[in-house]
C-alpha cells in the first residue's frame, strides 16, 4: 500500500477533550507516541493501541488508531492476541506502573517469554493516579507521597531489571518531559522484532510531589560554579554504554544482561535513560509458531479463509473422523 | 439376569479398574473399540481421582444392540488386575454376572491396601464381617460366589511369561505393561466374541505403534485360549458379531467439540490447563493444521487478500496459545476476535471464576467470543475430576452489571458437535459473548455415535465487514434498529474504532452522559429480545416422550443421556406416560416454550446434578412454572439410567419432593 500523503502528527490525533490534569507528563508520552508513529509512517488504520485502566490507558482515546481501552491490568493479553491473529498490524500496549506492576503483575512476566512483536510503554509515575494517588509498586519504601497517609511500607520493584529477567527482548527507559528521546526509543521499541518493553519516568504533578519535573531536572541541587541545576538523568548512550547483544552467543547475552541490570539499580543523584539491553537473537513468538506449522507466517488467523461464498465450511476434518471411525 | 434375545434391547455392562496410570482408559477403549467393531452401540463412562499416579481409576462400558447413552448400576463382567478393583466393585456384579482378578492376589488384605478411603473400608468390613468371612480378596471372591457370580481366576504372571517366551521377550517390566489388555481379552473370551476385533481395537488404543499392537494382539491370544481351556463356557451373555450398518465414531466430548471448533472456523483458543476442559485444547493442538476444501469457491469479497495472491493454501491452522491464567485465557481470545477471527477458549470453573471480567468487558465492546465450560464439581477446587451441573446459574450470571450474553447446554456428543458450531454462528450474529455449557460427564464418557455430517452447517458471520468507504464516519456503536452494528475488524481501512469497558458512544470513546447511557445500554441488552426472535424454538428446547404427558420431566445438558434410556426402561415396564423437555439455550430463557408445553402438566420433576435445582429455579424465575418434584445428585458422579428410573418411580408412586441419589464408587 503506497502512501499518497504524508503522515504527520496532526493523523494521529483524535479531536477529544483530554481530561489529563494540566501539566501530567502523560501529555509528553503521548506526543511522543504521535511523533513515532508519524516519522515512521505507519497508517493509522494499520496500528493498534492496547491500554489497561488508569489515567494513562485514556491514552488510545487521544490517538487516531484503532484504540482498546481494556480492563485493568490486562493490555498485554490482548495485545498479544490480537498480533498473533494478525501478525500485519502494529500493537502498542501502555499503561500505567498499578496496571502493569501491580494488578498486571502476571501478564508482566509471562509477557516476556514469548517475545511476541509489540512494544509495551510502562507510564510510571510512583502512584495509583486515577484512584488518587494510592502507593504503585514502584514506589519506593519509606516514602510518603502527598495522598499517603503514612509512609509506603512495600519495596518497590525495579522495572527494567524485571523486564529483563523475564525476558523482553528490549528494554529501555525514557522520560516524559524529553520527548525528543522518547519519541527515537519507541521508534526503536516499534522497529525492534520481538517485545519491546520502555518504562517511562512520569512526573504526576497532582498525587507524586516527590519525582517531580523539578527533582528530575535537579532544580534542588545547583552546581556552586555554574550556578545551574544539576539535572538527575542521563543518558546512557552519552556514557559510551551499549546494551546490544551483538551475537547469538548465549554468554554475551547473560552479561549484557547482568550489565544493564546493575545500570538499572541506578537512583537517586544520577539515573540513567536510554535503551539498556537489547538482543536480535531470541526467535520471536511467530518464528516459534512457525517451526511447528510453517503455514503460520503465510497464513495467521486473520488470513484465513474459513468458509465458502455459499457459508460452508471449508475446513475438512474428514481425516479427524477416520482416525475414530468404526471399522467392522 | 436375561439370556441374548427376546424384544428387549441386549446389554452388557462391563467395567475394569486398576491404579492410576495402570492403562485403565487404554484397556477401556480398547475394550469400547473393539465391541463396537464387532457391531455394537457403545457407552463408556471414566471415574478417576484429582491424582496421577497409584488411586483407583474405573471405567464403565455398556455395549448394546440399539444406540446407548448412559451406564447403569449393575455390572455383567468386572475385570481387574489389582486387588483394590475387587473390594470396590465385586458387590456391584450381578448374580450370573462374573468377576475376572489375579489369582496371585487371594491373599490381599483390605487393610493394606492404602487408597480406599476409611469411611469404604469399614463399609466393605462390615459386609464381610455379616457373611462371617475374613478380610482378602479370597473372601471377597466367597462372598461373591456365594450370591452366583461366576469367578475367572488368571494367573496372569505365567501367562505373561508365556507371551515373552513367544514372542521373543525377556524384559518382564514391558511384559507387565499388558496385564491391562489381558483382561480385556479375558472378557472376550467369557463373552464368546471375535478375537480379532481386539486386534482393530489395539490399533484404536495405541494409535500406530504397530509393534505395541503386535506384540499386545500376542497377549491377548495366549489369555484368550487360557480362559477357553480352563473355565466353563456356560455365560449367559455372549456378543457375536452382528451386522451394524451404521457408519460411527468412537469418540468423547472433549474430542468432539475440539473438531467442531475447526469445521466452525475458530482458528485462534486460547486455555489455561485445567481437568476437565484442557483435553479439548490439547487434542486441538495437536491437531492444529488440518486440509482445506472447496477453497475455489470463496468469496473475493470476503477474503480480497487471496483473490490478489491468487496462491490459495491447500492448509488451515488453529493456533492453540497456553496462556499464564484465565484471566489472560479470555482476554486473549477477546484480542483475537477483534483481528475480525472467530475465538474461543475453555475451561472449568475454577477458570471461569476468573473469566467473569473479560466476559463483562466482551459484552461491553460487543465482541463475540465463545467461553466453552465443562463443569466439574465445585464450589472452589471441589471435586477437580468429577462430574457436576452446578455452574448454570453462574454463567448466566457471572460478572457485575448487566449485559447480554448467551448460554446454551449440550445433551450429548452429537447435540456438542452442532452447538459448538452455532455457539460461534450466535456470537458472530448478535456480537455477544457465548456459553457453552458442557461437564465432566460428558468430557470424559466415550460414546459411538454417526459421524456429524457437515452437509449442512453454514457459517453465519452476521454483519462483518472488511472495508468501509468513507474515510471517517465509521462507528463501532452505531445505533441501528435491531442493535446490532456493523463490525470491523482492527486493520480495516477507514473503519478506525475504539473500544472501552466505560460507558462509551458509538465512536467507542468514554461517555457518562445520562442520554447515551441509557441508550446504549438499550442497544446492548435489546439484543437479548433480537436473541429470542432469531433462534428457532427447535434449538432452545427439545421435547421427547408422550406430548399429551400429565408427568413431566425436565432438565438441562448431560442428564439427557441416562433420562432417555430411562424413559425407554419405563415405557418397558409401563410407567407413563412421561414427557421430557430439555431445554437447551438456557439464558435467554424459552419461557413461552416451556409454558407451551408444561403449562397443564400435573407433575414437572425437575432432574439436575445439582444441590439446588438451578434450572428449577431459573424457570420459576423467567416463566412462574415450579418444579414440583426435584430429583438431584451432586456426589460428583453422573446419573445412571436406572437410577433416574428408580427415582422417577419413587416421585410417581410416593410423590416425593425432593430425592437425592447418591449412587456411583
Ligand atoms: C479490577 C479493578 N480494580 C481496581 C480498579 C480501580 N482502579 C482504577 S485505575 C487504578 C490504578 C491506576 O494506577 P496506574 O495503573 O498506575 O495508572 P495511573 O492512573 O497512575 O496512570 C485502579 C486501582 C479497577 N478499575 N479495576
Ligand atoms: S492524577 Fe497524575 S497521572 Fe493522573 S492525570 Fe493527573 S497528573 Fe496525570
Ligand atoms: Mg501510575
Amino acid at each position: 500500500m503506497t502512501v499518497t500523503q504524508k503522515l504527520t502528527m496532526a493523523h494521529f490525533r483524535t479531536p477529544l477533550f483530554n481530561d489529563w490534569c494540566p501539566g501530567c507528563g502523560d501529555f509528553g508520552i503521548l506526543s511522543s507516541i504521535q511523533m513515532a508513529l508519524a516519522e515512521l509512517q505507519l497508517e493509522p488504520h494499520r496500528v493498534v493501541v492496547f491500554s489497561g485502566i488508569g489515567c494513562s490507558s485514556k491514552t488510545p482515546h487521544y490517538i487516531n488508531t484503532y484504540g482498546i481501552h481494556t480492563v485493568h491490568g490486562r493490555p498485554l493479553p490482548f495485545a498479544i492476541a490480537a498480533k498473533l491473529a494478525n501478525p500485519s498490524l502494529t500493537v502498542l500496549a501502555v499503561g500505567g506502573d498499578g496496571d502493569g506492576l501491580g494488578i498486571g503483575a502476571g501478564h508482566f512476566v509471562a509477557a516476556g517469554r514469548r517475545n511476541v512483536d509489540i512494544t509495551y510503554i510502562l507510564y510510571d509515575n510512583g502512584v495509583y493516579g486515577l484512584t488518587k494517588g494510592q502507593a504503585s509498586p514502584t514506589l519506593r519504601r519509606g516514602l510518603k507521597t502527598k495522598a499517603l497517609p503514612r509512609p509506603n511500607l512495600n519495596d518497590a520493584v525495579n522495572p527494567v531489571a524485571l523486564a529483563i529477567v523475564c525476558g523482553y527482548t528490549f528494554v529501555a527507559r525514557g522520560y516524559a518531559y524529553d520527548t525528543r528521546h522518547l519519541k527515537e526509543l519507541i521508534k526503536l521499541g516499534i522497529q525492534h522484532k520481538g517485545t519491546s518493553f520502555i518504562q517511562v519516568l512520569q512526573p504526576c504533578p497532582t498525587y507524586n510531589d516527590l519525582h517531580t519535573k523539578e527533582w528530575y531536572a535537579g532544580e534542588d541541587r545547583v552546581d556552586p560554579d555554574t550556578k545551574k541545576p544539576v539535572p538527575r538523568l542521563y543518558k546512557l548512550e552519552e556514557t559510551g554504554y551499549d546494551g546490544e547483544v551483538k551475537s547469538p552467543s548465549e554468554e554475551e547475552a547473560v552479561a549484557k544482561a547482568v550489565e544493564a541490570i546493575k545500570r538499572s539499580y541506578e537512583w537517586g543523584d544520577r539515573i540513567p535513560i536510554g535503551v539498556f539491553y537489547r538482543n536480535p537473537y531470541v526467535p520471536t513468538y511467530d518464528q516459534r509458531i512457525a517451526s511447528i506449522a510453517p503455514i503460520y507466517l503465510q497464513s495467521p488467523p486473520a488470513l484465513q479463509p474459513i468458509r465458502t461464498k455459499s457459508m460452508k465450511p471449508v475446513a475438512d476434518v474428514s481425516p479427524l473422523f477416520d482416525e475414530l471411525r468404526v471399522l467392522y | 439376569m436375561g439370556k441374548n434375545g427376546g424384544k428387549k434391547r441386549f446389554t452388557l455392562s462391563w467395567m475394569i479398574g486398576g491404579a492410576q496410570g495402570s492403562g485403565v482408559d487404554s484397556s477401556a477403549n480398547l475394550f469400547a473399540y473393539s465391541i463396537a467393531s464387532a457391531g455394537y452401540y457403545v457407552f463408556g463412562k471414566r471415574e478417576y481421582y484429582s491424582n496421577i499416579k497409584g488411586e483407583h481409576s474405573y471405567f464403565n462400558v455398556v455395549a448394546a444392540d440399539s444406540p446407548v447413552r448412559s451406564t447403569v448400576d449393575n455390572v455383567h463382567i468386572l475385570a481387574s488386575f489389582d486387588s483394590e478393583t475387587v473390594f470396590r466393585h465385586a458387590w456391584e456384579v450381578e448374580a450370573g454376572g462374573g468377576i475376572i482378578y489375579d489369582v496371585a492376589l487371594e491373599n490381599e488384605s483390605l487393610k493394606n491396601i492404602p487408597t480406599i478411603e476409611e469411611r469404604l473400608k469399614s463399609e466393605i468390613s462390615e459386609k464381610l464381617k455379616n457373611e462371617n468371612v475374613g478380610e482378602t480378596l479370597r473372601d471377597v471372591i466367597t462372598v461373591a460366589k456365594r450370591r452366583g457370580v461366576r469367578t475367572y481366576p488368571i494367573p496372569y504372571m505365567d501367562l505373561i511369561k508365556k507371551t515373552g517366551e513367544i514372542i521373543g521377550e525377556k524384559q518382564l517390566t514391558l511384559l507387565l505393561r499388558m496385564v491391562n489388555t489381558m483382561a480385556v481379552a479375558a472378557s472376550f473370551a467369557i463373552l464368546k466374541a471375535d478375537i480379532n476385533r481386539l486386534h482393530r481395537g489395539l490399533s484404536y488404543a495405541f494409535r500406530a505403534k504397530r509393534a505395541v499392537v503386535d506384540m499386545n494382539f500376542a497377549a491377548c491370544k495366549v489369555v484368550y485360549d487360557y480362559v477357553k481351556d480352563n473355565f466353563s463356557d456356560d455365560f449367559p451373555l455372549t456378543l457375536p458379531n452382528r451386522k451394524n450398518g451404521e457408519d460411527l465414531i468412537l469418540v468423547n466430548g472433549t474430542t468432539i467439540v475440539g473438531i467442531a471448533k475447526i469445521v466452525a472456523g475458530c482458528r485462534f483458543q486460547s486455555y489455561y490447563p485445567i481437568t476437565p476442559a484442557a483435553d479439548e485444547s490439547v487434542y486441538i493442538e495437536d491437531k492444529q493444521v488440518f486440509n482445506l476444501n472447496a477453497v475455489s469457491a470463496l468469496d473475493e469479497y470476503e477474503y480480497p487478500h487471496l483473490a490478489e495472491s491468487k496462491q490459495l493454501s491447500e492448509k488451515g491452522h488453529i493456533l492453540v496459545f497456553q496462556s499464564e491464567d484465565e484471566l489472560a485465557a479470555i482476554d486473549m481470545a477477546i484480542g483475537a476476535s477483534l483481528a475480525g477471527i472467530r475465538a474461543a477458549t475453555s475451561t472449568s470453573g475454577p477458570g471461569f471464576s476468573l473469566m467473569a471480567e473479560g466476559l463483562g468487558w466482551a459484552g461491553m465492546n460487543e465482541v463475540p467470543i465463545v467461553v466453552t465450560l465443562f463443569q466439574r464439581g465445585g464450589p472452589s477446587t471441589g471435586l477437580p475430576t468429577r462430574h457436576e451441573q452446578a455452574d448454570l446459574l453462574f454463567a448466566i450470571f457471572a460478572g457485575h452489571g448487566e449485559f447480554p450474553r448467551i448460554v446454551m447446554a449440550s445433551g450429548d456428543m452429537t447435540e456438542a458437535f452442532y452447538d459448538t458450531i452455532k455457539a460461534f454462528n450466535y456470537a458472530e450474529k448478535f456480537q455477544v459473548p457465548v456459553i457453552h455449557l458442557l461437564d465432566k460427564s460428558l468430557a470424559n464418557s466415550t460414546q459411538t455415535i454417526p459421524i456429524p455430517s457437515i452437509d449442512d452447517v453454514l457459517l453465519d458471520r452476521g454483519l462483518l465487514i472488511n472495508e468501509h468507504l468513507e474515510d471517517r464516519g465509521y462507528k463501532r456503536f452505531q445505533f441501528t434498529e435491531d442493535g446490532i452494528s456493523p463490525r470491523a475488524p482492527l486493520g480495516t481501512r477507514g473503519a478506525i474504532f475504539w473500544n472501552t469497558g466505560d460507558e462509551h458512544d458509538e465512536l467507542g470513546h468514554i461517555s457518562e452522559d445520562p442520554v447515551i447511557r441509557t441508550r446504549m445500554m438499550d442497544k446492548r441488552m435489546g439484543k437479548l429480545e433480537l436473541i429470542k426472535e432469531s433462534i428457532p424454538a427447535g434449538d432452545k428446547v427439545a421435547t421427547y416422550g408422550d406430548p399429551d404427558a400429565k408427568d413431566w420431566i425436565v432438565s438441562w445438558g448431560s442428564t439427557k443421556g441416562p433420562i432417555l434410556d430411562a424413559l425407554e426402561m419405563l415405557e418397558e415396564e409401563g410407567v407413563g406416560p412421561i414427557g421430557f423437555l430439555q431445554v437447551k439455550i438456557l439464558h435467554p430463557f424459552p419461557a413461552e416454550l416451556c409454558l407451551e408445553t408444561l403449562q397443564s402438566a400435573r407433575r414437572i420433576i425437575d432432574i439436575e446434578q445439582n444441590y439446588s435445582g438451578q434450572m428449577g429455579k431459573l424457570m420459576a424465575m423467567e416463566s412462574g412454572l415450579r418444579p414440583t418434584n426435584l430429583i438431584l445428585k451432586y456426589n460428583g458422579r453422573p446419573f445412571t439410567s436406572t437410577e433416574i428410573r428408580d427415582a422417577v418411580k419413587e416421585v410417581l408412586v410416593r410423590n416425593t419432593k425432593r430425592i437425592v441419589m447418591n449412587r456411583g464408587g
